[in-house]
């Protein structure tokens, strides 16, 4: 599914996609339960804590699916993810920075 | 002078240009709305009080629009299979599928800001509707420009397809990386913004 892909499109590879588009339907049903597992979970009023740690982990898989499918992070190229560490890297500092904020100052003090 | 590599891979990335190009983009995309969820957790943290999304956005609205947007990815994904089976009619049918999703995801929006709007709920008006305007706000611009372009290779940029198509093919497959992206970041944004 990587890049090499859009280089070769022989009939072999043709009958290669048919099998991934099979895998996208898969994947957009599952995305759908997701969606409704997300709002349905929702109505049930739990503490904060909670509800938040429930919706960032059924987005997280929403996520992952459509970050490893559609966008075939599943079958890429080292340099894409040597990439995207540094990039998880840097947007893990910058969500740290509140909680730092929040810690009366120990680590940057 | 010609573009190097659009077709065949480099040799030391094993990737074309256009590849390694939208993914460096992506990752400068991430830390644009990163610096914001970090922002809105700053924001939150510090109130006394927040409201619960649900209890002033449209979550039935909310919820049509992420079934559109992933919709949408799907129609993308497509258009882009079609190519590589050589169905460039098929293409145009998915492509223009996924153009006119983004246009009802964006007409939603357009309703929802409307009757926020009407009920004189600005961004000035509190911290929640400050923050949600602006993520969501940015949100769509993404949205709009993934339609001008996506537009673009259903219509006239699609006379590629008859003198180079696997060129052709690489840029469908640069421009469905950004929309997925878009779908990614409003997977987020909906429980972020509406249900929490």
């Amino acid at each position: 599914m990587a890049s090499d892909h859009a280089t070769d499109m022989t009939s072999d590879h043709a009958v290669d996609i048919d099998k991934h588009v099979r895998v996208y339907i898969t994947v957009f049903v599952a995305l759908m339960v997701l969606t409704i597992v997300t709002v349905a979970i929702s109505r049930y009023h739990f503490p904060v804590p909670i509800a938040v740690t429930i919706a960032l982990v059924v987005a997280t898989i929403k996520g992952s699916l459509v970050a490893c499918y559609f966008m075939h992070l599943i079958s890429e190229k080292k340099l894409i993810y040597a990439v995207l560490a540094l990039t998880v890297a840097f947007f893990a500092v910058l969500l740290a920075l509140p909680v730092l904020t929040y810690s009366d100052g120990y680590w940057i003090r | 002078m010609d573009i190097p590599y659009t077709v065949e891979v480099r040799r030391d990335t094993g990737l074309t240009n256009g590849k390694i190009g939208i993914w460096l983009f992506l990752a400068s995309e991430v830390m644009l709305f990163g610096a914001l969820f970090a922002s809105y957790i700053l924001i939150r943290v510090g109130a006394p009080s927040w409201p619960r999304g649900d209890t002033i956005l449209d979550v039935p609205l909310a919820t049509f629009n992420t079934i559109v947007l992933i919709s949408s990815s799907v129609t993308m994904v497509m258009a882009w299979a079609s190519l590589m089976r050589r169905r460039f009619g098929t293409f145009r049918i998915y492509m223009g599928g996924t153009v006119l999703l983004g246009l009802v995801f964006l007409v939603v929006k357009y309703f929802e800001y409307g009757h926020h709007l009407q009920l004189g709920e600005y961004p000035s008006t509190n911290n929640f509707l400050a923050i949600y305007y602006t993520l969501t706000g940015l949100h769509m611009l993404h949205v709009f420009g993934g339609m001008v372009v996506n537009a673009y290779f259903w219509g006239p940029g699609a006379k590629l397809w008859k003198t180079n198509p696997v060129w052709f093919t690489n840029r469908v497959e640069h421009s469905g990386l950004f929309w997925h992206f878009v779908d990614l970041v409003w997977i987020f944004l909906f429980p972020t913004l509406y249900l929490l």
